[in-house]
């Protein structure tokens, strides 16, 4: 493939709204779901991963000649335990209070379908400044649906925006259900539904044969 | 100590419910809880699968990372554990049980990345940093209950999908987002079991 400047304006932005990894491919709701309580914890982790997703997208395509086709999964979580170790040090090192209201989440984005899967699909075979803005973008458009998570359900049940009070006390009562754990399943479907609503009905016929998101059919797997 | 355990246990299947408030594992909710058969084998495979890399991963924290100042590695090492555990469990059913490795093998390679498998373990040792009676039994007991857990989620979440199919949804809600609306329903339901361990054995 040709580098030229629209291909790579094109990997990048790709994530964040037309394959955006959350909303339309339905991949890592994990954590989508688990610490989306607060904006701020949404961006904490919306960073985090896209940290090691850039570096493992890096680290996979310049490696990419050296992992043999047959074990390269257990390379590539390899790698990105590693990267995600890092992370975590970095948490503990400058962002404590980050690092203990995300907890046992942050180990997690280990098993992150996001970052396996795009070091499964795209990493391994694409150049090196591709694969870099291609993580970039997916790690973006990961923030921007936590975001917009965090930011729903911590307004809805706690009244705050960003850990500011919107109203004065008393004005409204928050409704509590959006912060605790059906609130997250709820809005997210939500979410979903809107987004599917806005990228209009032309996905259609292909939503239909994929209605049921599958583990299975993540590329992981079908490797098997 | 056997008090401890059952609340333990009880705990883990209804107040800390790993996929309805820990959001673990909710890649196979929404997969596979298509069918109450498919949801049944693989939340067995899962609670096998989390029973064992307990038994493996906290020996090893305990005895080998922590006397040692490794606890970095932890990450790294548990999920290289429990990958490797997979792999090896895969090849033991596919030699000696074929129809074994039928109904459970096609969902082992699956668990390796279920985040609920790796949490739980990774839990197990934050317990017992927080709390110095939560021993190994303890774990183990945990990583059992959060098995039966999530095979009761799956179960009832079946139960729930299997009538949906039959619903006139509105068009832009078909498939994921009503499953989620359906999931934030029974979810509800498991937040009133809230407290009632702590009132069980006083």
């Amino acid at each position: 493939m040709i580098i030229t400047m629209k291909n790579l304006r094109k990997e990048l932005t790709k994530g964040i709204l037309k394959e955006n990894p959350v909303l339309s491919l339905a991949l890592g709701t994990c954590p989508t779901l688990a610490i989306t309580m607060t904006a701020k914890n949404a961006i904490g982790m919306g960073i985090a991963a896209t940290l090691v997703l850039v570096c493992s997208n890096a680290a996979v395509s310049l490696l990419k000649r050296f992992i043999p086709n047959e074990i390269r999964i257990p390379c590539y979580i390899t790698i990105i335990a590693g990267f995600v170790s890092i992370v975590q040090m970095l948490a503990k090192a400058f962002s404590p209070v980050i690092n203990k209201s995300l907890g046992i989440y942050l180990p997690l984005i280990v098993v992150n379908c996001i970052i396996l899967g795009r070091a499964e699909m795209f990493a391994r075979k694409n150049k090196f400044i591709p694969s870099v803005l291609d993580g970039l973008g997916m790690g973006i458009g990961f923030t921007v649906a936590l975001l917009s998570m965090g930011i729903i359900r911590e307004f809805l049940g706690n009244g705050t925006f960003f850990s500011i009070p919107v109203f004065e006390a008393g004005f409204l009562e928050p409704i509590i259900i959006f912060i605790l754990p059906p609130g997250g399943f709820f809005v997210f479907g939500i979410l979903i539904a809107l987004s599917n609503k806005l990228s209009g009905l032309k996905k259609d016929k292909k939503k239909n044969n994929a209605t049921d998101i599958n583990c299975a059919d993540c590329s992981l797997c079908k490797t098997h | 100590m056997l008090k401890s355990l059952v609340s333990i246990f009880l705990a883990s299947i209804l107040t800390e419910n790993y996929i309805l408030s820990k959001f673990l594992g909710i890649c196979p909710f929404l997969g596979v809880s298509k069918k109450l058969k498919t949801a049944t084998d693989m939340s067995l495979a899962v609670t096998f699968v989390m029973v064992l890399s307990t038994c493996a991963t906290w020996p090893i924290y305990r005895y080998l990372l922590l006397p040692n100042g490794l606890e970095y590695l932890q990450t790294t090492t548990f999920i290289l554990i429990i990958a490797s555990l997979v792999q090896l469990l895969e090849i033991i059913i596919k030699r000696y049980s074929v129809a074994l490795y039928n109904s459970l093998g096609v969902y082992l390679p699956l668990i390796t990345t279920n985040c609920a498998v790796l949490g739980v373990a990774m839990l197990n040792i934050e317990k017992g940093a927080n709390d110095a009676s939560f021993g190994f039994f303890h774990s183990i007991v945990n990583s059992f209950g959060a098995g039966i857990g999530f095979l009761i989620a799956m179960v009832i979440f079946a139960g729930v999908r299997e009538r949906l199919e039959l619903c006139d949804i509105p068009k832009f809600l078909k498939g994921l987002p009503i499953t989620l609306i359906a999931a934030s329903l029974v979810s509800v339901s498991f937040l009133g079991f809230g407290g009632i361990i702590e009132n069980l054995f006083s």
